[in-house]
């Protein structure tokens, strides 16, 4: 053929051609196997500083005596852990993180659940409802918490003067410990409840409507049907809006470390959290960087076990559902 | 991929009940009537909506009626009359003058938050363009990881990560807040979802069979197509980075603050006189309450296809 046999000074030509040809052809090439990491490259890279790292880096600091100041001093091996162990406001932060965690995670699923099978019909206006839920998640939770630490006011605060017209006796919403719990709960589910409802309403509509008339024509009541179809066929969305609130939850700090002007969760440390306990250690009185990461440490050990149990109930539910 | 994808309801009766049975269902959902859930509500649900809507809003209006009182007012009624006093102006006027640094914070504030904003979107988009349109080794495995150090609480990397701030000499400089947020996990994964279904791989093909490089298709090509969803981005990094108070208030401190920061310190100095807090509060967020009017429909939208998709 003519293609395998040219003449020769044509020849010369198309294998100059073809030089440059081949460059751009592997430039293109590279470009290629190269470009697709690149691209991907500046997440990984930034989540290796200031994401991973910080944390690998806690387990150094916190085997060492450690000042904001001073810098890193003498290895002391767990003298951090056993100092913070030992002393009983760690165990209070503990129990106030968890006690504001489940005030704030299991009523806010509930009420998102409550306000998107309202939203879940077919009324008029739903954009302007749905956005009316959702109004709360752009104020800032030092804002939420500013105000809602005047409405929970001990004396002359709205929400006892409100309570009292009930004949309720007022509420020491900062003295009590518990009461200054559902306080700062309030808080977080004043500002989230919104949000995850609209989660959940998304959840919703998906939910085929044939399946609902077909428990209709069997006769099945609007409160049989949303037992029944609507909330087993949630499990999933309501499994992630759990596990989200937990990794948040438990790291808590803005709106207990406003509720009062001082700052440090009362008197008796009646609502501290476990972040704000960090804090304290690292940048209060002790500027104790070595004791603030063994209690970062402990924290994310506990975020683990409460992961870990989690992922356990979720597949033991979903392997019922498969069932 | 595909298992991130949840299919929409009338594709999977199509799948099980055949092409007929579908139009049919989607025929039925368009009706108003003559099925009992899509039937317009009575007056119940719009009472019980009302009252929802009156306890999202009330917090901020009660936050406005206590910035237009004054403190003697507000300590002997404890119940706010429900009309505005005439304070406002004037109480605002003393938040700009108490030494909270309120312009700066205000700058600063809106500096991260478009920065950090802008920033997410180019990355994360570019990131997505890759994971969903490009084939590459160990391309399922590393997102799996980017979606998995979603549920890492990085917030306890924190003494270290002041430790690196302190090295750097960036304590107290605002690039200290920016650069530990200019790429998200979560706006990889929203982008990757995205471009994934938006972006047909022809345009790309024939971006390439053109010429381009690989960024040059990214940015005429990949950009131009991502924009929905990433406007829906921005607005919830800048959200989320106009209300962040912990790192900020760590790293920053009250020498250079952002708003939430500066705000806070009302609280410590003046906590007997609840007009002018309740003022800086009000100043704070009213630039978040304008962004809603005009875009809360959208971080609405986002919030539900997020859901669904993930």
């Amino acid at each position: 053929m003519s293609i395998s046999s040219p003449p020769r000074p044509r020849q010369s030509t198309t294998t100059g051609y073809s030089k440059a040809a081949e460059r751009k052809h592997r430039l293109a090439a590279l470009d290629m196997k190269v470009s697709p990491y690149l691209f991907i490259s500046p997440f990984f890279i930034l989540f290796l500083i200031v994401g991973l790292f910080p944390l690998a880096y806690t387990a150094f600091v916190s085997v060492h005596d450690w000042n904001l100041i001073g810098g890193q001093g003498d290895f002391v091996g767990l003298k951090n852990f056993t100092d913070v162990l030992t002393q009983p406001r760690f165990y209070t932060a503990l129990r106030n993180t968890f006690s504001i965690f489940l005030l704030s995670s299991v009523p806010q699923v509930l009420f998102a659940i409550i306000v998107a099978a309202i939203l879940d019909q077919n009324i008029r206006a739903k954009t302007f409802w749905r956005m009316g839920v959702l109004l709360p998640y752009v104020v800032a939770p030092v804002a939420v918490s500013l105000i809602f630490s005047k409405l929970f006011a001990d004396q002359s605060g709205m929400i006892n003067e409100i309570l009292g017209t009930f004949g309720v006796n007022p509420i020491r919403w900062h003295a009590d410990p518990l009461a200054s719990h559902v306080a700062i709960a309030t808080m977080v589910n004043f500002r989230w409840t919104g949000y995850n409802t609209l989660i959940v309403l998304a959840a919703m509509q998906a939910i085929p409507r044939d399946v609902y008339e077909a428990a209709v024509i069997d006769g099945a009541s609007r409160m049989r049907t949303f037992f029944s179809i609507t909330i087993p066929m949630l499990r999933p969305t309501i499994i992630f809006v759990i596990i989200t609130s937990t990794i948040g939850g438990l790291q808590i700090f803005d709106e207990p470390r406003l509720f009062d002007q001082a700052g440090q969760g009362g008197a008796d440390r009646q609502w501290m959290t476990m972040t704000m306990y960090l804090y304290e250690l690292g940048w209060g009185t002790q500027k104790s960087f070595g004791r603030a990461s063994a209690v970062a440490w402990l924290l994310f050990l506990i975020i683990l076990i409460i992961g870990a149990i989690n992922f356990m109930i979720t597949r033991r539910i979903s392997s019922e559902g498969k069932r | 991929m595909s298992n991130l994808k949840q299919e929409p309801s009338i594709p999977q009766i199509r799948q099980t009940a055949g092409a007929g049975a579908a139009r049919a269902a989607a025929r039925k959902r368009k009706k108003s009537s003559g099925f009992g859930a899509e039937r317009r509500p009575r007056w119940v649900t719009y009472t019980l909506l009302g009252a929802v809507l009156a306890i999202s809003a009330y917090p901020m209006y009660y936050a406005v009626l206590l910035a237009s009182s004054d403190a003697v007012t507000i300590a002997q009624t404890p119940i706010p009359s429900l009309i505005p006093q005439g304070n406002f102006f004037e109480n605002v006027t003393r938040v700009l003058d108490a030494d909270i640094k309120f312009w700066q914070a205000f700058f600063n504030s809106l500096l991260i938050a478009a920065i950090t904003a802008l920033s997410v979107v180019f990355f994360s988009t570019l990131a997505g363009f890759s994971f969903s349109k490009l084939r590459f080794k160990g391309r399922a495995g590393l997102l799996v990881f980017v979606i998995a150090t979603m549920a890492v609480p990085t917030q306890l990397g924190v003494v270290p990560l002041f430790i690196l701030m302190a090295e750097l000499g960036w304590v107290g400089q605002l690039q200290a807040v920016i650069i530990p947020g200019m790429v998200t996990a979560f706006g990889v994964f929203w982008m990757t979802q995205y471009l994934e279904s938006a972006l047909p791989y022809e345009l790309i093909e024939a971006a390439r069979v053109d010429g381009c490089n690989l960024f040059r298709a990214f940015w005429s090509v990949a950009l131009p197509a991502a924009r929905p969803a990433a406007t829906m981005l921005a607005l919830f990094t800048f959200v989320a980075s106009w209300t962040n108070f912990f790192w900020p208030f760590i790293v920053l401190g009250p020498a250079n603050p952002t708003l939430p920061v500066s705000i806070q310190l009302l609280q410590s100095s003046f906590f007997k006189d609840q007009s002018l807090i309740m003022s800086g509060v009000v100043v704070a967020t009213i630039p978040l309450v304008i962004l809603f009017v005009f875009a809360g429909r959208q971080l609405v939208t986002g919030i539900m296809q997020g859901a669904v998709k993930g």
